[in-house]
């Protein structure tokens, strides 16, 4: 649904994105991670027609960016970080006239801008200057103007900056509800927000591109040791030296309310484990794999650990 | 056009909703007014005074004596009013990143232009509408030409086209409103004096100078005589700065 191909952009020497290259499928979600600078707004705008490239393909529902801007442009809904607003005007008039120059037919703009209206939640305010309603409340504003006009594409610059955590887990909620109809990417600085809402991860560093994938496949690529952590009754010394004398064990670290073990990547010594755990009557209480957090996944990719 | 329709309506909205066009559009009824009725009082002297001589009676002629002054008149007042109509059109877009969602839409840069202009023309039309209605006085009391009244008001709004135009150009170059207004109103009032240079210029260069000056063209249409080349020369005018402006947004988005 959204292709990237080895896209550079410059501005006079400045070098704002280098051979960026990833693929997003139709109706995933995907997060564009990066720190500040990386370049994350700049391929928005380049995917949303805003700017062109130096160098580069990109293509959005099969349509070429700059060889058919207006086709991509009515098929690309897009929530810049700065929102797009209009003070001076009523909620309900902005989007009205949004519906009218993203190219809504007459018949269709009522009952789109209802539906926009509806999605994000603007009931109570729709008749308010949007100059008068809260932080929270414009960013609805924003979202309602990038989903208004049905798009298949959905580009979302940061959508939940600026809100308190009440209104950060609801429009997480709007954008997992527009998962499978809409394709959508959203560049953002929190990293649960990516683990709550995304199927895949592009990571950007200095214009170039780190990694991208799924998050479980990056998490398995980038792991070259397995683990669990493991809680139970008789958590002594003893049952310390007992899990390090496991044959394959590479390495076993006390935490205060368990054991984190560890062992190199297709050696699974779990059987063992619990065996163990039965005949020496040690009283399982936990066992879970010790997962790769989305945070040092990000750490790892930036500081170029993985790059490919 | 359904694009230009569309931004034209939002931008008559924004001059009607907030207090740009009715205090631009006030304080030029006011002055105009102010002049309209110093004229007329001047004129009304005069008209006293030569009363006794039947011949200088001939002589008054209120299109002379009464428009093509007024029409002088109110072209500066459209030049100092002017600049501040079309100093928001791009400036605050680009200053509060609203262009972001214009030009992510499927618009033309050259639909968006088009549509802030025709609504700036349209409040400088309202303005010359009501600023017309003065004349109702002066048809009930006199006996003024019509037709002399009309070619100076399609003057006033020809060279108002190209004010609007030039405007919007230096709108387009600053996000700063304030910088767009005083950038306009220098390059506006530079073309106005342009033709005084023109005094100690000699050959090609004075046909120049006295060519590329408003003043030179507006002087003949408060008279009344309409001269297709003084039509051309607004047209152009405005076409060039309408272009530049379109150049300008164009390369901003290149660099």
């Amino acid at each position: 649904m959204i292709k990237v191909e080895h896209l550079t952009k410059k501005y006079g020497d400045l070098i704002a994105i280098q051979d960026l290259s990833f693929e997003v499928e139709k109706g995933k979600i995907w997060g564009l991670l990066g720190p500040n600078a990386a370049g994350k707004t700049t391929t928005m705008r380049i995917l949303t027609g805003y700017l062109p490239a130096t160098e580069g393909k990109a293509s959005v529902a099969g349509y070429d960016v700059f060889e058919a801007p207006k086709e991509v442009k009515k098929v690309t809904g897009y929530l810049p970080e700065n929102l797009p607003i209009y003070p001076e005007m009523t909620v309900e008039s902005y989007l009205k006239f949004v519906s009218e120059i993203k190219q809504i037919p007459q018949p269709k703009r009522k009952q789109s801008l209802e539906k926009a209206i509806e999605i994000s939640g603007l009931q109570p305010v729709r008749k308010r200057l949007i100059r008068n309603i809260s932080r929270g409340f414009k960013q609805r504003v924003g979202i309602a103007q990038a989903l208004i006009h049905s798009p298949q594409v959905l580009i979302l610059d940061e959508p939940t900056i600026g809100l308190d955590p009440a209104q950060i887990i609801e429009i997480r909620k709007l954008i997992k509800s527009l998962k499978g109809e809409r394709t959508i990417i959203l560049s953002t600085h929190i990293l649960a927000e990516v683990t709550q809402t995304c199927d895949g991860v592009v990571i950007i560093n200095e214009g170039k591109l780190m990694a991208s994938g799924s998050i479980e496949e990056l998490t398995a690529s980038f792991r070259d040791k397995e683990g669990v952590f493991l809680k139970v009754k008789k958590g002594g010394l003893e049952t310390f030296y007992l899990l390090k004398g496991i044959k394959g064990v590479e390495n076993v670290t006390q935490e205060a309310d368990g054991f984190k073990i560890e062992w190199s990547k297709g050696n699974d010594i779990r059987d063992e484990l619990i065996k163990m755990i039965a005949q020496k009557d040690l009283g399982l209480l936990e066992m879970r794999p010790l997962a790769m957090n989305i945070e040092d996944l990000y750490l790892k990719a930036i500081s170029g650990g993985m790059e490919r | 056009m359904r694009n230009i329709w569309a931004i034209f309506k939002k931008e008559v909205k924004t001059y009607f909703t907030s207090p740009i066009a009715y205090v631009v559009i006030t304080v030029f009824m006011v002055l105009v007014g102010f002049f309209f009725y110093s004229l007329i009082w001047w004129f009304n002297s005069q008209s006293l005074q030569m009363a006794r001589n039947p011949y200088y009676l001939q002589q008054l002629n209120i299109n002379q004596m009464v428009y093509a002054p007024l029409f002088h008149n109110i072209s500066i007042v459209l030049l100092l009013m002017l600049p501040l109509l079309t100093m928001r059109l791009f400036s605050e877009e680009i200053k509060i990143k609203t262009d972001e969602l214009l030009y992510t839409s499927p618009l033309s840069v050259g639909e968006i232009i088009l549509g802030k202009y025709f609504a700036s023309l349209f409040v400088l039309l309202v303005m010359l509408f009501l600023s017309g209605i003065l004349s109702i006085f002066t048809f009930v009391h006199g006996n003024p030409e019509i037709a002399p009244i009309l070619i100076g008001y399609l003057g006033l709004f020809l060279m108002g086209a190209a004010f609007i135009a030039v405007g919007i150009f230096f709108s387009s170059l600053t996000e700063n409103q304030i910088v767009s207004a005083i950038l306009t109103f220098g390059a506006l009032l530079l073309f106005w004096i342009l033709n005084w240079a023109s005094y100690s210029a000699g050959g090609a260069w004075k046909d120049i100078l006295n060519y590329l000056s408003f003043f030179q063209h507006f002087d003949d249409m408060t008279k009344g005589i309409l001269d297709t080349s003084d039509l051309i020369y607004y047209l152009s005018f405005a076409f060039f700065g309408l272009f530049l402006t379109h150049s300008v947004i164009q390369s901003r988005r290149w660099r």
